[in-house]
């Protein structure tokens, strides 16, 4: 069980700037900290084994242990306000979508006390069906309810109204399209003696209501999950006919007085505002991310840009596991000192049975690059995969993979803490994607000595500690190098990276940002070389959120490899409104990048390449020198055994290699458990495996550009994981040294 | 769903030699049976002790709920294989496998 954990409000930082840590004992009273420079991160005895560099710091020492909590589940909230304390007889009203009716108590609009519960909650009760449950406060709660359970993923018509006067309720739960011989419509008139007492200084939570915690502090419970849309406070009893016509468009001024609040959730979808849009303007804001930009009770189908037709988007889909921020009180804080060599650092704390690592990235200060070569830690592909579930969740791990799925504690760990939040390879309990990943939490995959069960037969690495098989033969073989983000790539631009003259990947640098896409575009036609030393990168195309730090948005539309689907009609991005979904299926296949593009994974044993005619190019004898015409590349390595596999690409030239581009090698013999990736079958039909399928190869692909720069792609992700195998003297180790040193010598191609 | 036929019984050994890599076509099939199992008591491997020992765990299938650690343990993952395949084996056929 993991007893210790952390994480940071940053992931990047240069000299001079501060970086918090926020760290949760499970047990422990105290902990030590300190700082490492993160050099191999992988504890496989075959390989070099693990690696760290202790740097004294500032806040090297011994902290108090303390545990704390996350709590997951988005809602919405509109700051308290006497109009709503006001309430005496009211309405409430909302187009509603669950997508758990049978979970128990949901709220899906509430107005009440912490501590007391006085005032209301209009919500789902424990069989799935309305209810409106009234309390004054001494611990008296009469409820009425409609009486049958609503189905799942459903557009209803919910509302309720209390006449304060006479104690009458009356509840309508109306499904927009009828079943014969399934009957969940319901309209309930019932008497209440109950005084429920809004005078309460309460907020109005929609989508979940506020409690009181046993620390003293308010937290929310009874998270709704599915879609809300349009819900509506009035501040009288509203017929039958005044609901309906608030149901779309403006409020008729006739109602204008009734209003408390109608709140347009197709406003500001960019932002984590929420919009009244009646005369009081009573705007509130989401907490923990609910999703945006979702398909409206109203939605018609011919229309699928929400930026085209707003007012059909006014939904929110709100889950009880989105996470946003933890929101850990900060144990210490960093001031990166002048001169901290660039490089991927970690705060290690550790109790005296556990321990864990922070990582984060030191870069050059700002305008004054150290080395001339890049690498660039790819930290919202490590967002994407945050704390994944899929060795647990996902039935087809193991088929993935072709042996039994091997968790380590964090996995058994997260499997059992769902509050720590999903990656976006999973989804949410409700079974709808998880589009967003926040970084402002404890990120337990993203850490050096982490095995990932996907990160195929040996060392198991995936992501970051798999990186550092990148870092660590920098490291050994002495080629300096800086280090800077993907956060730096999108928010800095070209300036980032302008600098450098080579810009090395990771292994897996599959999610990109607009901007950082644009960024690299004009280093490589500056000149800039790149050397592309993974595979499945410039896949998935990924939205930064414009005003919260550290969270992402993927959308898995239409095509590729995808973990779920998104619905139809969101398929764009709520953070920026851009269309979402793989690059190549924007016009910017991989393959325009840099030669080679996404084409067969399996994830249980690796291969090797086997030199081509283009290898005894003259324009490609620097790459080959120190090695045998006839020798095999890569048939050894710690990820899989060999050079070639997990992910791996190959070059089209229809999809974008140039024509100028050598194929130097290409893999085969891969395993059965290798198929061809999604976006190539049109028609599906058999054939699509390793040792069937031509598509399911690795190419080493060299070009060089117009601008003398070039190109070099390992188009594997375990190309990293050979790199030291007989310490570090071997045929993919000299490859790359030989591209590294011809790419840092500034004669053009 | 496929179904497990007798002249299958050759697949045995070849698994046996090869749990993780290169399968003949009739292997694969039963493997892809096998190993496409529903979450809710499948067989994994917990590590224990990095890259030298692994526990046979049965998942949940149920988010939250306890995965369950058997007693048995294991110091390379091929024998973890054939340990599993010889349960599944059991499990599709009714025949038990010696080791």
């Amino acid at each position: 069980m993991k007893q210790i954990m952390g994480y940071s409000d940053k992931i990047s930082v240069r000299p001079g700037e501060a970086i918090r840590f926020m760290v949760s004992c499970e047990k422990a009273s105290s902990y030590k900290a300190r700082l490492v420079r993160i050099i191999h991160g992988d504890t496989n005895p075959e390989g070099p084994g693990y690696k760290e560099q202790a740097v004294k710091s500032e806040f090297d020492g011994t902290y108090k242990g303390r545990k704390q909590a996350i709590f997951a589940g988005s809602c919405a909230v509109i700051p308290s306000h006497p109009a709503f304390d006001k309430l005496s007889s009211f309405s409430v009203q909302a187009m509603v979508w669950p997508t758990t009716p049978e979970k128990g108590r949901q709220t899906i609009l509430s107005h009440c006390d912490a501590k007391s519960g006085a005032g209301f909650i209009f919500g789902l009760d424990e069989s799935g069906g309305l209810a409106l449950a009234l309390s004054d406060g001494t611990g008296k709660t009469e409820e009425v309810r409609a009486g049958k359970p609503m189905l799942s993923r459903e557009w209803y018509f919910v509302a309720a109204s209390y006449n304060a006067v006479s104690g009458e309720v009356c509840l309508y739960q109306k499904p927009m399209v009828p079943y014969a011989k399934v009957d969940t419509s319901a309209r309930v008139e019932g008497t209440v003696t109950i005084k429920p007492r809004n005078e309460n200084g309460a907020p109005v939570v929609i989508a979940a209501h506020p409690v009181r915690m046993s620390d003293g502090r308010e937290r929310t419970s009874a998270h709704y999950n599915g879609k809300i849309d349009r819900p509506i406070l009035a501040s009288r009893v509203l017929s039958r006919l005044e609901m309906e016509q608030l149901r779309s468009g403006g409020p008729p001024a006739s109602l204008h007085a009734a209003l408390v609040g109608l709140w347009d959730f197709s406003k500001e979808i960019t932002t984590e505002r929420i919009i009244d849009v009646s005369p009081n303007r009573h705007h509130g804001e989401t907490l923990n991310l609910p999703a945006r930009a979702m398909t409206g009770w109203n939605w018609t189908g011919e229309e699928m840009c929400w930026k085209h037709k707003p007012e059909q988007y006014g939904a929110i889909h709100f889950h009880d596991d989105d996470l946003y921020d933890a929101g850990w009180d900060t144990d210490f804080t960093f001031t990166v000192p002048a001169g901290l060599r660039s490089g991927l650092y970690a705060a290690h704390v550790a109790t005296e049975d556990d321990e864990d690592f922070i990582p984060f990235v030191v870069k050059p200060e700002r305008g004054k690059a150290t080395s001339k070569l890049v690498f660039v830690v790819p930290t919202a592909s490590y967002m994407a995969y945050a704390n994944e579930h899929m060795a647990t969740d996902a039935t087809l791990a193991e088929l993935l993979t072709g042996r039994l799925a091997t968790l380590q504690a964090t996995d058994v760990f997260l499997h059992e803490h769902r509050e720590y939040g999903y990656s976006c390879y999973d989804t949410h309990a409700d079974g709808s994607g998880v589009c967003y990943s926040s970084r402002l939490r404890p990120i337990l995959t993203m850490r050096p000595k982490y095995q990932s069960w996907l990160g195929g037969k040996g060392s198991s690495l995936w992501q970051m500690n798999a990186d550092t098989h990148i870092t660590d033969w920098l490291e050994a073989l002495k080629f300096d190098y800086d280090c800077i983000t993907d956060e730096d790539l999108h928010f800095e631009g070209y300036e980032a990276i302008a600098p450098y003259r080579v810009f090395m990947t990771s292994t897996h640098h599959e999610y990109w940002s607009k901007q950082m896409w644009d960024a690299l575009d004009a280093f490589k036609k500056a000149g800039g070389r790149l050397i592309y030393a993974g595979a499945n990168a410039w896949y998935w195309r990924i939205a930064y959120h414009q005003t919260k730090p550290g969270v992402i948005e993927v959308r898995r539309a239409e095509g590729g490899i995808r973990a779920w689907a998104a619905e139809p009609g969101e398929y764009y991005h709520s953070f920026t409104g851009e269309y979402g979904g793989l690059w190549r299926r924007q016009g910017l296949a991989p393959q325009k990048m840099a030669g080679t593009g996404f084409s067969a994974q399996g994830f249980d044993l690796s291969s090797y390449y086997r030199r081509t005619k283009d290898s005894f190019d003259s324009r490609a004898s620097f790459i080959f020198e120190g090695v045998g015409k006839d020798e095999l590349i890569g048939n050894f390595g710690l990820i899989g055994g060999g050079a070639a596999g997990l992910e791996v690409d190959r070059a089209d030239r229809l999809l974008g290699t140039p024509p100028n581009a050598l194929v130097l090698a290409s893999s085969e013999n891969h395993t059965p458990v290798y198929m061809v990736v999604l976006e190539e079958i049109l028609i599906n039909a058999p054939g699509l495996c390793g040792g069937e399928s031509d598509l399911v190869r690795a190419d080493l692909v060299f070009y060089e550009t117009p601008s003398g720069g070039a190109v070099f792609a390992t188009s594997s992700i375990a190309w990293a994981g050979s790199l030291s195998h007989n310490n570090y003297d071997n045929n993919v180790s000299r490859i790359t040294a030989n591209v590294v040193k011809r790419f840092l010598d500034e004669r053009p191609f | 769903m496929y179904q497990i036929r007798p002249e299958d019984k050759a697949c045995i050994e070849e698994f046996r030699k090869t749990p993780i890599g290169h399968h003949s076509p009739n292997l694969q099939r039963i493997l892809n049976l096998f190993r496409g199992e529903p979450m809710a008591g499948k067989f994994a491997l917990i590590c224990t002790r990095p890259h030298r020992e692994w526990t046979l765990a049965v998942l949940s299938g149920t988010r939250g709920e306890r995965i369950r650690m058997t007693e048995e343990v294991f110091h390379s993952l091929e024998e973890a294989e054939w340990y599993v395949f010889k349960q599944r084996w059991a499990k599709y056929t009714g025949e038990h496998l010696s080791d």
